[in-house]
C-alpha cells in the first residue's frame, strides 16, 4: 500500500507541474524599440527558419522586442502583431537616435572571452564509464575555475567523483586551444559484491590532467583531456587512476 | 622749510614726466609719432589675425537650438531558453512487465536546432511471468523492481510546422530527436544507459509546451543469465513551462 501512495505522489506532482501557474507578466515592463532601416524584415510564425513568414514590417517602422529564445527574437509590431523576427534581420534595425542594435551573437571572440562555460563529458574512469558533467567560470581568459560531477559505472564498483580545480587555456585565441588543469576532489566508490554487504568509501583525490578544445560554431566547442587522479587511501600506498573523457560544451 | 618745498617740487615733476612716458601709449602724441606708426601697424596685424580667425571658427550662431538629446537606455531583452516540466507514460521493462513512469525533465534551448536535456524518471515493474507461474518464486525483492533512470542527452529540431484546431487556432509545433547518456538503476544494480528516441512538441502559447515522446533506455546486464543489451521502450505524455 505504501508503494502505490508513493506512485500517487508523483502522479500528483507531475500534474501540478503541467498546471503550475503561468509564469509571471510584467505587464509594464519597458521594452526595447527597433525601427527597421532594411526596406523590410520578415517576422516567422515560430522561432525556427522554417517556420513560415505571416508578416512583413517596412521601413521606417518599428518593432517592439518582447523576449528571445534561441537566435530569434519576438517581436511586436505598431500594428499590435506579434511575430518572430531572426537575428539576422534584428542586426539590421537601429534604435530610436538611430545607432545600430548591437547584441552578442557568440562566436570566435566569444569562444576566446567569455564568463561561463558548460557542458557534458563521457569517459572512461579507471576502467569504469564515466558521465559527467562540469561547469566553469573564467577568471581571465586563460584562467578557468571548474567543477565536474560525474558518476561512474563499472563492473566491479559504482561510485561518483566530484573535482574542483583550475584549467589553464594556454591560446585561447586558437580555434584548437590545448590546456592543462589541476585540482582536487572526492570519490565516492559503492563496490558491488553478493557474498559480503560492501563498504562504500569516501577518499580525496588530487588530480592533474592535460587536454584541448576545439570550437565548433556559436556556443560550441569540443573538449577532450586525460586526468591522472591519486586517490588518498586509507592503506599505505595512494591508488592511481587514469580518466579520459570527450565532451560537448557551451558557453555564455 | 625750504628744502621740504623742494622735495615737494621736484617729487611733482618727477611724476608729470613719468606721467608723459606712460601716456603716450595711449594718446598718439605728435612728438612720438615713430611710435605712434609702429602702434598703428601692431592694430593692422591684429586686425588681420582676428579676420583670419574669425573664417576658420564656426558661422555664428543665429538660432540656438534648444534640444535635449534624448538618451536610449537599452532594457535587457528577456532571454527563454530553459524549459521545465514533467510527462507521465508507460515503460516496457524489457523481461518484466509495462509499467507506469513519471519524469521530469529540464531543457536548454541553445539553438534553434539543438537543444540539451536532463531528465529522470522512475516506474516500477511487476512481476515476470516465471514468476507468476511459479508460484512462490521470487527473482526480485520491492526494492529491486524499483527503475529509476536518469539521462543527459542531446535533442535536435526538425519537421517545424503549425498545428490548426478549428478556424482560429494555429499553435507552432515540432518534432524533435533525442539520443544521451545517463544511468539507470534496476535489479539492484545501477548501470550505465544510453539513450534514444523522437518526439512531437507542441506550443499552445510561447510559454507552455505540451509534447508526446517515445523512447528506449538501453543498458547492458548479465542479471537475466547471459550478458545481453536491454531495451526498454516507453512512450509518454508531458508539459513544460518556458522560463
Amino acid at each position: 500500500m505504501p508503494r502505490r501512495s508513493t506512485t500517487k505522489r508523483w502522479r500528483l506532482l507531475a500534474l501540478l507541474l503541467c498546471l503550475a501557474p503561468l509564469p509571471g507578466r510584467a505587464a509594464h515592463r519597458e521594452l526595447l524599440q527597433l525601427f527597421v532601416t532594411e526596406p523590410f524584415i520578415e517576422l516567422h510564425t515560430g522561432p525556427g527558419r522554417g517556420y513560415p513568414v505571416a508578416q512583413v514590417v517596412a521601413r521606417g517602422e518599428s518593432v517592439d522586442v518582447l523576449f528571445r529564445r534561441t537566435e530569434w527574437f519576438k517581436v511586436r509590431t505598431e500594428r499590435g502583431v506579434e511575430g518572430w523576427a531572426s537575428e539576422r534581420s534584428v542586426e539590421t534595425t537601429t534604435l530610436a537616435d538611430g545607432s545600430p542594435f548591437k547584441f552578442d551573437r557568440g562566436d570566435r571572440k566569444g569562444f576566446q572571452s567569455h564568463r561561463w562555460e558548460g557542458g557534458i563529458f563521457a569517459g572512461d574512469y579507471a576502467g569504469a564509464t564515466l558521465v559527467e558533467g562540469f561547469l566553469a567560470r573564467s577568471l581571465t581568459d586563460n584562467l578557468k575555475l571548474e567543477l565536474h560531477v560525474g558518476q561512474f559505472l563499472g563492473n566491479l564498483s559504482n561510485g561518483y567523483i566530484a573535482d574542483l580545480g583550475l584549467n589553464h587555456v594556454f591560446m585561447p585565441e586558437w580555434r584548437f586551444s590545448p590546456f592543462v588543469t589541476l585540482g582536487t576532489g572526492v570519490e565516492r566508490t559503492e563496490p558491488k559484491a553478493t557474498l559480503v554487504t560492501p563498504l562504500n568509501q569516501n577518499y580525496q583525490t588530487a588530480y592533474a590532467g592535460a587536454g584541448a578544445r576545439f570550437y565548433l560554431t556559436r556556443r560550441f566547442f569540443l573538449r577532450a583531456e586525460y586526468r591522472h587522479h591519486t586517490v588518498f587511501t586509507k592503506s599505505d600506498a595512494n591508488e592511481v587512476k587514469q580518466e579520459w573523457k570527450v565532451g560537448f560544451a557551451y558557453f555564455y | 622749510m625750504e628744502s621740504r618745498i623742494r622735495v615737494l617740487l621736484l617729487a611733482s615733476v618727477l611724476m608729470l614726466t613719468s606721467g608723459c612716458a606712460t601716456m603716450h601709449r595711449h594718446m598718439h602724441w605728435p612728438f612720438h609719432r615713430h611710435k605712434a606708426q609702429a602702434s598703428a601697424q601692431d592694430a593692422d596685424a591684429a586686425a588681420d589675425a582676428a579676420a583670419a580667425a574669425a573664417d576658420a571658427a564656426p558661422p555664428p550662431v543665429v538660432i540656438d537650438p534648444q534640444v535635449e538629446r534624448r538618451k536610449i537606455k537599452v532594457p535587457k531583452i528577456k532571454a527563454k531558453n530553459v524549459e521545465l516540466g514533467a510527462y507521465f507514460g508507460e515503460i516496457s521493462i524489457e523481461s518484466y512487465t509495462a509499467a507506469p513512469v513519471v519524469g521530469a525533465v529540464f531543457d536548454y534551448h541553445v539553438t534553434e536546432d539543438f537543444f540539451f536535456e536532463a531528465a529522470a524518471g522512475r516506474s516500477k515493474t511487476g512481476k515476470t511471468s516465471f514468476e507468476t507461474l511459479g508460484g512462490n518464486v521470487q527473482l526480485l525483492t520491492d526494492d529491486e523492481r524499483r527503475f529509476t533512470y536518469y539521462n543527459l542527452s542531446l535533442g535536435y529540431n526538425f519537421l517545424p510546422g503549425e498545428v490548426f484546431l478549428g478556424r482560429n487556432l494555429a499553435m507552432t509545433s515540432g518534432m524533435y530527436l533525442l539520443g544521451g547518456i545517463g544511468s539507470t538503476k534496476f535489479e539492484g544494480d545501477q548501470k550505465f544507459s544510453v539513450n534514444f528516441g523522437a518526439g512531437f512538441r507542441v506550443l499552445p502559447t510561447d510559454w507552455l509546451t505540451i509534447r508526446i515522446e517515445a523512447q528506449d533506455q538501453v543498458f547492458k546486464s548479465d542479471f537475466l543469465g547471459t550478458d545481453r543489451l536491454r531495451n526498454n521502450l516507453s512512450a509518454h505524455i508531458g508539459a513544460t513551462v518556458f522560463f
